[in-house]
């Protein structure tokens, strides 16, 4: 199936969950990564169990902590 | 009060266009602006809010100017070095526009003083280093009903949102918790390229001229991020409402602000 990750199309297995697909993206910080799909943020306890549907859009947001 | 002559020739091209004109910058001459951190992100965001005409400018900072700042806080200069970095950004900021009404805070923004600091302020930058600070002006900003540009630096990457009350979600909304100390880099371990704060700094900028004039599409339910290897921008449409925020939700338990421990490497850093 395909999803579409930051944007772009990506091919991968059906119902892969968030976790593996955070393990598949190389994610820095995974502990502390932020994930939208379609537009609604995920809890992290559901990153394990969660699958994802073809064409679904994810994101991932980054802590950045830097500006001084 | 109408404008001086001086005035409609210094704010000329703010005043040719239709959505300032005369109207338009005169509400930016009478606008209140609080800076927190003058710093990467805090220079360039003074720099063009008082080329801007923004009458009145308040910066925080605790700090003094260190050599090692010129790499990318322009609103500092060699011979500063050594000075409060709110009286070298004050001295910048007279030479640049003394129609700016500067107010300097050389403290810390902590729990106990951040609610009274920013209470005068239409809007308010966070220009901070560090998660504690970024959740604190948040969390201090939705209590208080204020609108603020969150952004962060690092690397070749940069990011804000604009927070406006009830338009959107707010900072914790999407982060939650900060995280905990030294799990995630900051510029003074990781590098942060020096006109990074340039690129965020000056787009919270023009958030913050776009928000007192009222026009156009704010990055309020989005999160902008800039790639500086890729050249990528990229808007990132957050949810509407997050109801377990447990500031801005629906049953929120953060009621007052809060101070987190600083990490140990930046408790360091103040101290010398
Ligand atoms: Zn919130």
């Amino acid at each position: 199936m395909k999803l579409i990750i930051a944007g772009t199309e990506k091919q991968v297995e059906n119902n892969i969950t968030i976790s593996k697909l955070i393990e598949l993206e190389n994610v820095e910080t995974p502990q502390y990564v932020t994930v939208s799909v379609n537009d609604e943020f995920v809890s992290s306890e559901s990153f394990d169990t969660q699958t994802l549907n073809d064409g679904d859009r994810i994101e991932f947001l980054y802590f950045m902590g830097g500006g001084q | 009060m109408g404008l001086t002559n001086e005035q409609i020739l210094r704010y000329s091209r703010h005043i040719l266009l239709k959505d300032v004109g005369v109207k338009g910058q005169k509400k930016l001459l009478e606008s209140k602006v609080l800076i927190i951190g003058a710093g990467g992100l805090g220079a360039p965001v003074a720099m063009y809010l008082a080329a801007a005409g923004i009458g009145t400018i308040g910066i925080a900072d605790a700090d003094v100017v260190d050599l090692s700042n010129l790499q990318r806080q322009i609103i500092h200069s060699t011979p500063d070095v050594g000075k409060p970095k709110v009286q070298s950004a004050e001295e910048t900021i007279h030479s640049l526009n003394p129609d700016v009404k500067v107010i300097t805070y050389k403290q810390f923004v902590n729990a106990s003083n951040i609610l009274d600091l920013i209470e005068d302020y239409d809007f308010i930058i966070d220009g901070t280093d560090n998660f504690p600070a970024k959740f604190l002006i948040n969390d201090a900003c939705v209590l208080a009903k204020k609108p603020f540009s969150h952004a962060g630096i690092i690397r070749f990457k940069g990011q804000l949102m604009t927070y406006v009350p009830g338009q959107g979600p707010c900072y914790r909304c999407v982060f939650k918790d900060p995280p905990p100390k030294e799990a995630v880099p900051t510029c003074k371990e990781a590098g942060v390229i020096g006109c990074m704060g340039g690129v965020i700094g000056s787009l919270q900028a023009m958030e913050t001229i776009k928000y007192l004039l009222g026009i156009g599409e704010l990055l309020t339910g989005y999160l902008l991020t800039y790639d500086a290897i890729t050249m990528e921008f990229r808007k990132v449409k957050l949810p509407k409402h997050v109801a377990n925020c447990k500031v801005c939700g629906d049953n929120p338990t953060i009621t007052e602000p809060i101070d987190y421990e600083l990490p140990a490497c930046e408790l360091n850093l103040n101290k010398k």
